[in-house]
């Protein structure tokens, strides 16, 4: 007899494992200084406050919010740069795929210029491209959306710091708790290990799983390349409700 | 009880970086015309239950300054105290009363949701919670994301009673939890989140 094990039910959820993440405060990163709080975080077993969370269905979205070479174009142009998909899968630490799940990304242009007024470097705006979109994952846990290859940047940290071409995320999954931001690089790209934002993260393994993969077999011919970036999210505890002794 | 090893690990967090306010809040960021409204952005409908109040405050870093490129969600509890059943994925019909809000910092670092008051949630030996919010909080300069909570300080009563606030061992700290009443047309509750420093917010690891 073998137990009952409901995905995404009433099992807490695996402890994060801060090592694996960037800590609270890198040097390297001068930004944090100030704001890493320095308190050790105060430990707190998951409460329906925490397993709960929103849900953003289809009809939420519009039908370009996923292509970013067209969605902030007022006249049908396309962005500049080189034409690319993303996609990927969703899954829990259980290998489970998490469907219905709500992912934003934001980027530069192909120039390495952000759309904002903050921004002071030199390389130009594109008219044609704002750089956010999102995508809800479907019922295999699958998310995509056409861009351009966002440029790598200088940024004022040290003296010439310079960011990998990157693009950011941001990922709900079910639960409030397995909220996470994290940044997705490019297979091959030199400018990654010399980031002090990449740098944050201690372990070289963790850091392989912010690069995306060139994916030859999803290129579109004649239009786009294909990069895979898959997203772990925490996972829960599976709940019981026979026993069973063996491993499930 | 036999609990398996989890197979995969969870991707590593990085910073939202200086611009999240692009991805998250466009509109605010003056990107127009890719989404209709920013996500998050109103909380409330006509047919929502509960009493209206406003939930506002700064984020403070550990020079003093204030915190002005900051992102801050809000996930509550209904004015019954339950957390809304998940929407299906194809459904039309939003809930009345969502419980998720997301507002950016403003120049000044100041926050604010238009929201109702929760009601209290059963903890995990099924005794009330006092009345709470949660606030998950990104910005540059934080490598992951922040997680605490919001109380309200015209709950007494259910604060002190309030397992998660009793787990905090020096008294003072829970202070950092509790937002302070104003009284106007909708009540406002302040509460400033400080990053580090001698007033330095309790954050949870959850």
């Amino acid at each position: 007899m073998s137990g009952i094990i409901l995905p995404g039910a009433d099992g807490a959820l695996y402890p994060r494992n801060r090592d694996w993440h960037p800590p609270a405060n890198t040097p390297g990163y001068k930004s944090t200084t100030f704001r890493a709080p320095k308190h050790a975080l105060l430990s707190l077993g998951g409460t329906a406050s925490e397993l709960t969370g929103p849900t953003f269905g289809h009809s939420s979205l519009n039908p370009l919010d996923n292509d970013l070479i067209r969605n902030y174009s007022q006249d049908g142009s396309e962005a500049i740069g080189q034409r690319l998909i993303v996609y990927g899968q969703v899954l829990d630490e259980n290998a489970r795929p998490v469907p219905e799940t709500l992912v934003e990304f934001w980027q530069a242009n192909a120039g390495g210029r952000y759309r904002h007024r903050k921004e002071a470097y030199l390389a130009p705006l594109d008219p044609n491209f704002g750089g956010c979109g999102r995508a809800v994952t479907d019922e295999n846990g699958f998310y995509s959306f056409r861009t351009v290859k966002p440029g790598a940047y200088p940024w004022p940290n040290g003296g010439n710091d310079w960011r990998p071409a990157h693009i950011h995320f941001s990922v709900f999954g079910h639960a409030f708790a397995q909220r996470l931001i994290t940044q997705m690089y490019f297979e091959g790209d030199p400018m990654i290990w010399q980031c002090p934002i990449v740098g944050s993260i201690a372990d070289k393994s963790a850091i392989d799983q912010l690069i995306a993969r060139l994916d030859r077999h999803n290129t579109t011919p004649m239009d786009a390349l294909a990069y895979r970036f898959d997203i772990v999210l925490r996972g829960r505890r599976s709940t019981m409700f026979e026993n069973k002794l063996e491993g499930n | 009880m036999l609990h398996p090893v989890p197979t995969l690990k969870e991707t590593p967090s990085q910073t939202a970086g200086p611009y999240v306010h692009i991805g998250l809040t466009p509109n605010f960021a003056e990107i127009r015309g890719v989404y209709d409204a920013d996500p998050g952005s109103t909380m409330l409908t006509e047919d929502t239950k509960g009493e209206r109040i406003i939930i506002s405050g700064r984020i403070i870093d550990g020079s003093g300054a204030v915190v002005n490129d900051a992102l801050l969600e809000l996930w509550q509890a209904d004015a019954d105290g339950s957390y809304v059943a998940p929407m299906g994925p194809n459904s039309n019909s939003a809930p009345a009363f969502t419980g998720w809000g997301r507002q950016p910092t403003n120049g000044e670092g100041v926050f604010s949701f238009e929201t109702i008051k929760p009601g209290p949630v059963p903890g995990p030996d099924g005794r009330p919670m006092a009345p709470h919010v949660n606030l998950w909080i990104v910005a540059r300069g934080i490598n992951i994301g922040l997680q605490t909570r919001l109380y309200f300080d015209d709950e007494a009563e259910a604060n002190g009673k309030d397992f998660v606030l009793n787990k905090i061992m020096d008294p003072r700290r829970r202070l950092t939890l509790i937002a302070r009443k104003e009284d106007g047309a909708v009540p406002r509750y302040v509460l400033d989140i400080h990053l580090q420093g001698d007033k330095e917010t309790v954050f949870f690891d959850m």
